[in-house]
C-alpha cells in the first residue's frame, strides 16, 4: 500500500515551509509571529484534549494551570529569585509542577459529577488568578515576574528578535508532544481514558481503576497546560499580569478544542489555526486595516473588531455543539452519539 | 461607629444584596431543578436587563420627572426587563438547549457557556449605544453610572446605622416575588407540571404534560426572575457595566449551590448568606480577597456536601 500523509503530517509541513515562503513576501503579509501562537495554543489545547476529549470531563480552567506554569518557571529561573536553574531544566519542570498542581486539584474533585466538576475548575482558576494578584510578596502582583530567561542556544540569549529561531523551537517542541499524545493514545491508558468516558459504569466493571485513570488524565493536561505557561512567559520574557490566564482563555482552549474535533489531534490542531487565525491574525489585521481607512477606533464600538471576540467564541460553541459534534476533523474512533 | 454598629451596617448591605443574589440564583435553581443544566447565560441575561432598564431611563428622561413619577418609572423598569430577561431566556432555550435535550449534558453546558459569551458581546455592543446614559456611547466597555432614583435618606433618623429607602425597595420587590414563585410552584397546574418534568420527563410526556412548553415557561420565569433583579441592582448599588453578568452570575450560583442546588427556599437562604460573607469579608478580611473566600466556598461545598444546606441527596441515574 502507497503511504499517503496524514492531516497533521500536512499540517506540520506546511508550518515547517512558512517561514521560507515569507522570505518573498511583503512585510506587511508576514503571519509567521501569529502562527508561533497557534503552536503554543495548540500544546495548551492537545492538553485540554486529554481530559476533555479523551477522558470526557469537561475542565473550565486549564488557563490556571498555565498561569502555574508560567509563574512556575519564572519563579525557578528568574534572577530575583534564588534558584535561577535556567531555561531548559526550567521548562522541563514546569511538567511535574503542572501535574502536581493536577493532583492536587483533581484528587478530591474527581469523583464530582461532569458539570459539578466544571464548575470546580472554574471556580479554581478564578481563585489561582486572585492568589497570584494578591501575594504580592512572591508573584509582583499585576505588574508579573520580569525578566524572565530564553533559550541560549549557540552562546547569545534569543530576543523578541530571533522570530524564527522561537518559531522553529514552538514547532518542534508541538511535534515531540504530538508523537508522546499520539503513543498516549493507543496506549493502555488512552484506551482505558476512551473506555471512562463511553461508560464509567461498564469500564469500572471491566476492572478499570476510573479514579486513577481520570487522575492521570487530570495530571496529564495540567501538565503540558504548564509546558505552555512556561513556553509563554519566556517568549514574553514576562509572566505578564494575573488575568493574562482568565476564564476568557479557558474558554478560548475549550473552542479549539470542540470547534476542531474533540478527541482528535488533527482536530485540535485545525482548532488552533481557525481559532487563533481568527483571534489574533484576522481580528488584529481587520482592527490595523480599519484604522488605516480612518473609520476604526473608539468612536463606534460595532466597527472595532477587537469588539467581536467573545461573540465569534460564543458563536463557535452554540454552533460546533449543534451542528458538528464531532467538530471539522473528527476523531478515527468516533464518539458514541448521544 | 462602634464595632456593633460596624457589623449591623455590613448585615444590612450584605442582606440586601443577599437578596438580590437570592433572586438570580432562583432562576439558576429551577433550571437545573427542571433540566439539570447549569444555564451558564443567566448572568449575562440578567446583566442585558440592567442595560434595558438604563436605556429606558435615558429614552424617557425619568430623572427629570417628580418623585411620585419616578416611581411609576421604577416599575416600568421592573415590568420591562422583567418581559425581555423573561423572554431573552426563553429564547435561548428555544434556540440554543432544546435541540440538544437527547444531547451529552455536558454538550449542554458548552452550549450555555458559548450563549453567556454572546450575551457579554451583546451587552459590551449596547453599551456603545450612542445616548447620554452611556456617555454618548464613546467608551463601549466603561461602567456606566446609574441615576439614583431612589432618594438616600436615614430612614433611622439620627442613628449611625444607615437603612435607605433602596434597603426597603429592595425587600418590597424580592420578597412578593419570592412568596408568588413558591405559590407558583407548590400550588397551581403549572408548578405541578414543572416539578413532574423535574422528577421524570418522560412519564411526564407520558401522562400528557407537554414537556418542552413547561421548559420554555421555567426559562421564561427564572429569566423574569433576573430581570426583576437586574432592576433592583442597578438601584441600590448605581453601576452597572457588560461584564458584571458573570461576577453576579457565579455569586448566585454559589448561593444556589450552598442552599441545596434545585431547592427553593436554598436559593433564598444561599443568596442571604453570600450576600453577607460578601458584605463581611469586605469589612473584615480585604476587599480584594472577597471572590476568593465565595469561590472557594463554592469548591469546598462542592467537594464535601454537593446536596448543599437545604437539598436532598439524590442518587445519580446511571
Amino acid at each position: 500500500m502507497r503511504w499517503r500523509p496524514g492531516p497533521i503530517v500536512c499540517i506540520v509541513g506546511i508550518a515547517a515551509i512558512l517561514p521560507l515562503v515569507e522570505l518573498v513576501l511583503p512585510p506587511a503579509a508576514h503571519v509567521s509571529e501569529a502562527v508561533r501562537g497557534v503552536f503554543l495554543y495548540a500544546i495548551l489545547a492537545l492538553g485540554l484534549n486529554i481530559v476533555t476529549g479523551y477522558a470526557g470531563l469537561l475542565n473550565l480552567g486549564i488557563a490556571a494551570f498555565m498561569a502555574i506554569g508560567a509563574y512556575g518557571f519564572a519563579i525557578l529561573t528568574c534572577e530575583i529569585y534564588p534558584f535561577q536553574v535556567g531555561f531548559w531544566p526550567g521548562i522541563l519542570l514546569t511538567l511535574p509542577i503542572g501535574a502536581l498542581a493536577g493532583f492536587l486539584l483533581g484528587a478530591p474533585t474527581l469523583r464530582l459529577r461532569g458539570d459539578y466538576l466544571a464548575i470546580v475548575t472554574l471556580g479554581f482558576g478564578e481563585i489561582v488568578q486572585d492568589v497570584l494578584k494578591n501575594l504580592e510578596v512572591v508573584t509582583k502582583g499585576t505588574q508579573g515576574i520580569n525578566p524572565v530567561p530564553a533559550p541560549a542556544i549557540g552562546g547569545t540569549m534569543w530576543t523578541a528578535d530571533d522570530e524564527y529561531k522561537w518559531y522553529y523551537l514552538f514547532l518542534a517542541l508541538l511535534v515531540v508532544v504530538i508523537v508522546a499524545i499520539r503513543n498516549l493514545e493507543r496506549s493502555r491508558l488512552g484506551r482505558a481514558w476512551f473506555s471512562i468516558r463511553e461508560d464509567e459504569l461498564a469500564s469500572r466493571a471491566m476492572g478499570i481503576r476510573v479514579e486513577r485513570i481520570k487522575m492521570l488524565a487530570f495530571s496529564a493536561a495540567a501538565a503540558l497546560a504548564a509546558f505552555a505557561g512556561g513556553l509563554s512567559a519566556s517568549v514574553l520574557s514576562s509572566t505578564g499580569e494575573p488575568s493574562n490566564y482568565d476564564f476568557q482563555v479557558s474558554i478560548l482552549a475549550l473552542c479549539i478544542v470542540i470547534v476542531g474535533g474533540i478527541g482528535s489531534i488533527a482536530g485540535v490542531l485545525v482548532g488552533a489555526l481557525v481559532m487563533i487565525g481568527l483571534n489574533s491574525i484576522v481580528l488584529v489585521k481587520a482592527t490595523a486595516a480599519l484604522e488605516a481607512l480612518g473609520i476604526g477606533g473608539s468612536a463606534n464600538v460595532l466597527l472595532s473588531p477587537n469588539n467581536w471576540k467573545y461573540l465569534i467564541f460564543g458563536l463557535a460553541l452554540v454552533l460546533a455543539v449543534r451542528l458538528k459534534p464531532n467538530g471539522l476533523v473528527p476523531p478515527r474512533i468516533e464518539r458514541r452519539a448521544t | 461607629m462602634e464595632p456593633y454598629e460596624v457589623f449591623l451596617q455590613q448585615l444590612v448591605t450584605g442582606l440586601s444584596n443577599g437578596m438580590i443574589i437570592a433572586l438570580i440564583a432562583l432562576g439558576y435553581t429551577m433550571v437545573y431543578g427542571i433540566i439539570e443544566l447549569i444555564n451558564f447565560a443567566h448572568g449575562d441575561v440578567f446583566m442585558l436587563g440592567a442595560f434595558l432598564a438604563l436605556t429606558l431611563l435615558g429614552a424617557l428622561g425619568m430623572e427629570a420627572w417628580a418623585p411620585g413619577w419616578q416611581l411609576a418609572g421604577v416599575v416600568l423598569m421592573l415590568v420591562s426587563s422583567a418581559a425581555f430577561c423573561g423572554s431573552f431566556n426563553w429564547s435561548l432555550d428555544r434556540l440554543a438547549y432544546r435541540p440538544l435535550r437527547r444531547a451529552s449534558k455536558l454538550s449542554l453546558l458548552v452550549s450555555a457557556i458559548g450563549c453567556s459569551f454572546i450575551c457579554t458581546n451583546l451587552g459590551l455592543f449596547w453599551g456603545g449605544a450612542p445616548m447620554e446614559v452611556f456617555a454618548g456611547g464613546v467608551a463601549a466597555a466603561a461602567p456606566k453610572d446609574f441615576p439614583q432614583l431612589i432618594p438616600q435618606y436615614n430612614l433611622l433618623g439620627e442613628s449611625a446605622i444607615r437603612i435607605v429607602p433602596a434597603d426597603v425597595a429592595v425587600l418590597a420587590v424580592t420578597l412578593p416575588l419570592m412568596i408568588a414563585l413558591v405559590y407558583l410552584v407548590k400550588r397551581t397546574r403549572l408548578g405541578r407540571a414543572m416539578r413532574a418534568v423535574a422528577q421524570d420527563s418522560t412519564a411526564a410526556a407520558l401522562m400528557g404534560i407537554p414537556v418542552d412548553r413547561v421548559i420554555g415557561t421555567t426559562f421564561f420565569i427564572g429569566g423574569a426572575l433576573g430581570g426583576f433583579a437586574s432592576v433592583v441592582y442597578a438601584l441600590y448599588n448605581n453601576t452597572i457595566g457588560f461584564q458584571m453578568g458573570y461576577r453576579a452570575g457565579m455569586d448566585a450560583f454559589t448561593a444556589a449551590v450552598l442552599g441545596g442546588i434545585g431547592s427553593l427556599p436554598g436559593a433564598v437562604l444561599g443568596g442571604l448568606l453570600i450576600g453577607c460573607v460578601r458584605s463581611m469579608s469586605d469589612q473584615y478580611v480585604e476587599l480584594r480577597w472577597t471572590n476568593t473566600i465565595v469561590f472557594g466556598i463554592l469548591v469546598l461545598i462542592l467537594i464535601f456536601r454537593p446536596s448543599g444546606l437545604l437539598g436532598s441527596t439524590r442518587r445519580e441515574k446511571v
